[in-house]
C-alpha cells in the first residue's frame, strides 16, 4: 500500500464566532485520496466544500485533525513548498489590471522562482506548454479581460498547470460556464489527469458532471462526510435525497456510459 | 523579460534624468548649464550656479521625490486594494498628513531639528498614524486583511480626520487658515536641503520594501486567496506594502503637501505604456512620477512668471487631459 497523495484525518474547522455562536463548518472529516485519482466533492450550499478545498490547499489550517500530502503534514510545509505541490483553480478569477494571458500563466511560476529572479526560457516553455495543453495557445497575447468565461477558465487552469504541481484543486470549475464550455472543461480535466497523472479534487453542484469526470465521490452535508467511495456506489437516489431533499432518477446513460441524475420531485 | 525590464528602466531613467537636469535651467532668470558647471568662476561670483544650486535645484529635487513617492504608493495601493482608483488619499494617509500639518500650523508648534521644521514632521507622523489606525482595524476583523474592509475603514478614517482638521481650522485665525490652504494646494518651495535629504532617506527605505513586492503584487491583484495558493505569503506582503507605502506617502506629503492626483494618474499612464506587470510598472512609475511632477512644476513656475502657481493645480490641468488622451487613443 503506497502512501496516499492526500489524507485528511479527523479534520474540523470553525470560522470565527458569529455573534457568540461557534458554528463548525467541518466536523471530523476524514478521507484518503490516492495518487492520480479524480475525486468529486458534492453537497448542498454551505456544506463545507469550499472550506474543505481551502484546508486541502493549506490556505486554511484545521482547528483539529491534520492533512497530509504524501504523508507529510501540510502544517510543516512553507507557503512556497505547498504551492509547488498543490495548485488551486478558483471558481472565478477577476483581473484588476490589464494582464495578458501569457502574463497570467507565467504567474503560476511564482513558487518556482527566487524573490528577485525573473522567468527564464524554461519557465516560458512550461507556460507555453500549459497553454497548449488547455487549447489556449492562440490566446497567448490577448488581454485576460477580453476573454469569454470559458476561455478565462482555461487560462486559469493553464496557470495552475504552469505551477507544475502534483495536485490540482478545483472549486466549481464550470459554475459560470455554458453547456459547451462545461463539456470542454470536463474533457480537458479528464485528459490532463490521464496524460499527466495529476491528482484532482473537484467540488461541484453538477452531479452529471461529477458522474462523468470522477471515479470517486465524497458527499458532504453540514460539514460531515455522509458517504464516500466509488461513484457508482455512492451516487444513489437515497443519498441525493439526503443531500438535496430531491427525489431523482439515477440511471446509467446508454450513450454517455456513466450515471446520470434527473431530478423528478421535491422529496418531503 | 530581463531585456524588457532593462529597456523600461533605461528609457524612463533617461527621461527622468533629462527632465531633472533641464528643469533648473528654466525660469524667470535664464542661466546656462555650461556656466553653472564652470569651476573656474568662484561660487560667490557665479550667479548662474547660485540660481541653479540654491534657488532651483532644491525645488526640482523636492518635486522629483514627491512625484516618485506618490506614484509608487499609488501603484501599491491600487494593487493591494484591487482597485484602480485607489491612491494614498483613499486610505486616509493624506488626510492624516493634512491633519498633522493643520495642527502644527494652527498651534504654532515652532522649532526645528536638524534643519527640519515641525510642519513636515507632523504631517509625516499624521500619515503614518492614519495608516496604522486603518491597518489595525482591518486586521482586528479577521485573519489577514480584507481589501474591502481596508478600503471602507480607510474612507471612514479619512472622513473623520478631515472633519477634525476642518474643526481645528474653523477656530483658527485667518493667517493660519491661509497658510493651511496654501499647504493643502501643494507647495514645493522647500528652499533648503535638509528636508529633502530626510525625505530621500525615508523614500529609500520604503524603496527597499517596494523592491521585494512587484511579483507578489501581480498575484495579489488577482485576489488574495489565489495569491496565497500560488505561494505568496499574503500577510507579510501586505504588511510590507502598507508600511512602505505609508512611509513613501508620508515622506512625499511632508515635503510637498498633498498633490494627490499623481498617485492615481502616473501608475495608469505607465500601465498604458508598459503593461500590467508590476516588475515594470513599479520602477517605471517611480521614475515617471518624478519626471512628471518636475515637469508640472516647471510649468507652475513659469506660466504666470514671476507669479508661481501651486503645482497641484498644474498636475490636474495637464495630467487629466493627457491621461484621457492615452485612454481613448487605444479604443
Amino acid at each position: 500500500m503506497t502512501v496516499p497523495r492526500l489524507q485528511a484525518s479527523g479534520v474540523s474547522f470553525t470560522y470565527e464566532r458569529v455573534r457568540g455562536a461557534v458554528v463548525p463548518v467541518l466536523n471530523e472529516v476524514s478521507l484518503t485520496i490516492q495518487r492520480g485519482a479524480i475525486v468529486g466533492l458534492i453537497g448542498p450550499n454551505g456544506s463545507g466544500k469550499t472550506t474543505f478545498l481551502r484546508l486541502l490547499a493549506g490556505t486554511l489550517t484545521p482547528a483539529h485533525g491534520q492533512i497530509a500530502l504524501d504523508g507529510v503534514s501540510l502544517k510543516t510545509m512553507s507557503r512556497l513548498q505547498l504551492a509547488r505541490r498543490i495548485a488551486v483553480v478558483p471558481q472565478e478569477t477577476h483581473s484588476t489590471f490589464d494582464f495578458t494571458v501569457l502574463d497570467i500563466v507565467l504567474m503560476g511560476r511564482y513558487a518556482h522562482l527566487g524573490l528577485f529572479e525573473l522567468e527564464g526560457p524554461g519557465d516560458l516553455a512550461i507556460a507555453r506548454d500549459a497553454l497548449a495543453a488547455t487549447g489556449s495557445s492562440a490566446l497567448e497575447s490577448r488581454r485576460f479581460g477580453t476573454l469569454s468565461g470559458g476561455e478565462k477558465q482555461r487560462v486559469v487552469i493553464a496557470s495552475a498547470l504552469a505551477q507544475a504541481s502534483d495536485v490540482l484543486l478545483l472549486d466549481e470549475p464550470t459554475a459560470s460556464l455554458d453547456l459547451g464550455f462545461q463539456f470542454e472543461i470536463v474533457k480537458l480535466l479528464a485528459r490532463l489527469n490521464r496524460e499527466r497523472g495529476t491528482t484532482m479534487v473537484v467540488s461541484t453542484h453538477d452531479l452529471n458532471l461529477a458522474a462523468a469526470l470522477c471515479a470517486e465521490l465524497v458527499l458532504l452535508r453540514t460539514g460531515r462526510v455522509i458517504a464516500q467511495g466509488k461513484t457508482a456506489e455512492v451516487l444513489t437516489s437515497s443519498n441525493v435525497r439526503i443531500l438535496y431533499g430531491v427525489d431523482a432518477d439515477i440511471t446509467v446513460h446508454p450513450r454517455a456510459g456513466h450515471l446520470t441524475v434527473v431530478p423528478i420531485a421535491r422529496a418531503d | 523579460m530581463r531585456r524588457r525590464l532593462f529597456a523600461t528602466i533605461a528609457t524612463f531613467g533617461v527621461v527622468t534624468v533629462f527632465v531633472c537636469l533641464l528643469a533648473p535651467l528654466v525660469g524667470s532668470t535664464s542661466i546656462r548649464l555650461s556656466r553653472v558647471l564652470d569651476r573656474t568662476i568662484p561660487f560667490a561670483d557665479n550667479v548662474d550656479a547660485q540660481v541653479f544650486f540654491v534657488a532651483r535645484l532644491p525645488r526640482v529635487l523636492a518635486a522629483a521625490i514627491v512625484g516618485s513617492g506618490l506614484a509608487l504608493s499609488g501603484v501599491i495601493f491600487q494593487a493591494l486594494l484591487r482597485n484602480p482608483l485607489a491612491a494614498s488619499d483613499t486610505l486616509g494617509v493624506s488626510a492624516g498628513a493634512a491633519l498633522g500639518a493643520i495642527l502644527a500650523i494652527t498651534f504654532h508648534v515652532d522649532f526645528s531639528f536638524l534643519g527640519i521644521s515641525v510642519v513636515p514632521a507632523a504631517s509625516f507622523a499624521g500619515s503614518v498614524g492614519a495608516m496604522a489606525i486603518v491597518y489595525v482595524m482591518s486586521m482586528a476583523r479577521r485573519r489577514g486583511t480584507s481589501s474591502t474592509v481596508l478600503l471602507l475603514a480607510g474612507i471612514a478614517i479619512a472622513a473623520l480626520l478631515a472633519a477634525v482638521g476642518r474643526f481645528v481650522q474653523y477656530f483658527a485665525d485667518f493667517t493660519d487658515t491661509a497658510r493651511t490652504v496654501q499647504w493643502m494646494m501643494g507647495a514645493l518651495d522647500v528652499g533648503s536641503y535638509p528636508p529633502i535629504v530626510a525625505a530621500l532617506v525615508l523614500l529609500t527605505i520604503a524603496g527597499a520594501g517596494f523592491a521585494t513586492l512587484p511579483r507578489a503584487l501581480d498575484l495579489l491583484s488577482m485576489g488574495a486567496e489565489s495569491a496565497q495558493a500560488r505561494g505568496v505569503d499574503v500577510v507579510r506582503a501586505e504588511r510590507i506594502a502598507l508600511v512602505s507605502a505609508s512611509m513613501s506617502t508620508g515622506a512625499a506629503v511632508s515635503l510637498g503637501g498633498p498633490i494627490l492626483f499623481i498617485g492615481i494618474i502616473v501608475p495608469h499612464i505607465v500601465r498604458l505604456l508598459v503593461g500590467a506587470d508590476h516588475r515594470l510598472v513599479l520602477p517605471a512609475s517611480g521614475l515617471f512620477g518624478a519626471a512628471f511632477l518636475v515637469g508640472c512644476d516647471v510649468v507652475a513656475r513659469t506660466i504666470f512668471a514671476p507669479a508661481e502657481l501651486p503645482v497641484g493645480i498644474i498636475t490636474a490641468i495637464l495630467g487629466g487631459p493627457f491621461f484621457l488622451w492615452l485612454l481613448f487613443r487605444r479604443t
